[in-house]
């Protein structure tokens, strides 16, 4: 039993994993849960994939919330997409992807902290800042993957669109420990973050340190980010943080409940995603951003209809 | 992909002698196709990009330029041209978006949440296409991600220079309502400026600006000359006329300069544009700091 499908595609040792099927297994559903259960752990890459995924919902939708809140959303994309460049520099330089990962987009959001908040900025410079630096990030990606002499579709494609279900053991290690780092920063920055990010103006009178915590804040989610892309992939860790998020936010105003559905929402997709994508040849990225797309249609117009507006 | 391997056949040499120099970048098809096409799509995204900038549409620009990807790939999946999804799919999304913006502001959760779902839907085409075609090339998705202006078709050329001269001129037809309602939509409204229509037909354009880049700069990339040359300008100049000729002045020059380094050096173009223009962003940003904290300096000392 193979576990590449029979591509000829000359691919880059590391990511490999891009290419596994699932459909390779011939599983079927069947209305017995158990059983069902059953298959969905029987392979170990498949555990590792729950494990990975149930760790980087988690996180997601936990920093997602206070990006949503913030209007960062577009940050979150580039910070993203950053990955990119970061994971194809890491290949060319012989590095661990998680470590170029981590140095890219921390400098990124290094960089869109310091051309973003120089003086008092007007909405569009912000954008401005955070559009050009993404562009710039992307472009070194696509040199490097030329530099490297194994320029190829297949390993763009993996880090682009991730390989959930190729993570080994010590990725699972390395995104535990990044987790629990991220939402110990978070969770300690949590309450004068709430309030900077709701009424700046204010928390500066008070004494908070709105700079600093922005600052932090974005670099915690290009933590957040970093440890996530290998697993969703670059273009799709952005689905679990806005999603799940925005999807709160519209169902609830009071921030504990809203960091909390948001989180049990990103970990719900996930699973599922999961779950549907290892009975279909389908990529797992798909489900997940379409279950996330889907429920946040579904909220958006129930909140048209109007007896619920009450 | 051909066409740099044949440009590392022909090893140009730099032999700064200007006229030897553009006669032999000038003789070769490929350097003409890109001069052909980039000019145009240099100017059009400069000048698009300057009202993008200014009416806060960033965001919604990259989130279409990357929808460009799944189109391109959706309409190969179903079986149909290429260009066309990547036109059809680009213009119902920017229609989508300015539907939603006419009710206020499009918030960025919302370009999000729809640029996620448009990207998962991307990586199931993407999926579908690599199985299919299986062991062909898959270069065609890597194409549509970076684009390459050394790789445009004479057809393509010319497709992307028809259609940026049309947009160019619908664009200067609404420059001056189009300015008024994104500077003052309230007033503009007032004086009888159809502020909705012209957003829409201006969200129009910017997804043709969009669609019609991107063979040649890539969906990833295609916003380089969008945003940052307007970006420049609009931190160097306040007056609108100057600022969008600016603009669209600096995305050519990128464009020229890059194609021109491209032709000796072993880069790939699209990396050399964007390089060129975040390089520029960031001196100009510099500068505009140093000589506001030198002149504070000044003001304290006296």
């Amino acid at each position: 039993m193979s576990l590449v499908s029979q591509s000829r595609l000359p691919i880059m040792p590391i990511f490999t994993t891009i290419l596994i099927s699932t459909s390779a297994f011939d599983v079927q559903p069947s209305w017995d849960l158990k059983a069902d259960f059953q298959q969905l752990f029987a392979y170990h890459f498949m555990q590792t994939a729950f494990l990975a995924g149930t760790l980087i919902a988690l996180i997601a939708g936990f920093v997602g919330y206070f990006m949503v809140l913030r209007g960062q959303s577009f940050a979150g994309h580039t910070l993203a997409n950053v990955g990119f460049a970061g994971a194809a520099g890491a290949v060319l330089l012989g590095w661990s992807p998680v470590l170029g990962l981590l140095t890219c987009c921390i400098a990124a959001a290094i960089g869109i902290g310091v051309l973003s908040g120089q003086h008092e900025q007007t909405q569009w410079e912000q954008g401005v800042a955070i559009g050009t630096i993404h562009t710039f990030v992307l472009s070194l990606g696509l040199l490097f993957v030329h530099l490297s002499s194994s320029s190829n579709a297949a390993g763009i494609y993996s880090i682009l669109f991730g390989a959930v279900l190729g993570i080994s053991d010590r990725d699972v290690m390395v995104i535990a420990l990044t987790t629990v780092v991220t939402l110990l920063g978070l969770i300690a920055i949590a309450r004068p973050l709430l309030f900077a990010s709701i009424d700046p103006e204010v928390a500066l009178a008070r004494g908070v340190p709105v700079r600093l915590l922005d600052n932090t804040f974005l670099v915690l989610l290009a933590f957040a980010v970093a440890q996530s892309v290998q697993v969703v992939g670059v273009l799709l860790i952005f689905a679990l943080l806005v999603t799940p998020a925005a999807i709160a936010q519209q169902i609830t105003a009071h921030p504990t409940f809203a960091v909390g559905l948001s989180v049990f929402l990103a970990l719900v997709f996930t699973w599922l995603g999961l779950a549907i994508a290892y009975f279909t040849p389908y990529p797992v990225g798909f489900f997940i951003t379409s279950l996330a797309f889907g429920t946040y249609v579904l909220v958006r117009l129930f909140k048209l209809v109007p007896w619920m507006k009450r | 992909m051909t066409n740099l391997i044949t440009l590392l056949v022909h090893t140009p040499l730099l032999l700064l002698n200007l006229v030897q120099d553009l006669h032999d970048m000038l003789s070769l098809d490929f350097m003409r196709y890109a001069f052909l096409a980039g000019t145009p799509i240099a100017i059009v995204c400069g000048l698009v990009g300057y009202f993008v900038v200014l009416r806060d549409l960033t965001f919604a620009t990259e989130a279409l330029a990357h929808v460009t990807f799944t189109g391109a790939l959706l309409a190969v999946v179903v079986g149909s041209d290429a260009l066309l999804g990547l036109f059809g799919v680009t213009v119902i999304v920017a229609l989508g978006i300015s539907v939603l913006g006419t009710r206020a502001q499009v918030k960025d959760v919302e370009v999000g949440t729809v640029l996620a779902w448009i990207l998962g839907l991307g990586a199931l085409c993407l999926s579908i296409y690599t199985s299919q075609s299986s062991g062909g090339n898959s270069t065609i998705g890597v194409n549509y991600l970076f684009g390459s202006l050394f790789g445009l078709q004479a057809q393509q050329a010319k497709l992307v220079a028809v259609i940026g001269i049309g947009i160019i001129v619908v664009l200067l037809v609404i420059t001056r309502p189009l300015l008024f309602a994104s500077l003052d939509p309230e007033v503009a409204r007032t004086r009888g400026v159809p502020v909705q229509g012209i957003s829409a037909v201006f969200m129009l354009l910017v997804a043709l600006t969009i669609a019609q880049a991107v063979p040649a700069v890539g969906a990833l990339l295609n916003s380089a000359l969008i945003v940052t040359p307007a970006a420049i300008a609009h931190r160097l100049v306040a007056r609108p006329f100057v600022a969008l000729f600016l603009s669209a002045g600096l995305s050519l020059a990128f464009v020229w300069i890059g194609l021109i380094i491209g032709f000796y050096a072993p880069y790939p173009v699209s990396f050399l544009i964007s390089t060129l223009a975040f390089v520029t962003y960031v001196a100009v940003v510099t500068w505009q700091w140093l000589s506001t904290a030198s002149l504070s300096r000044l003001v304290n000392k006296t």
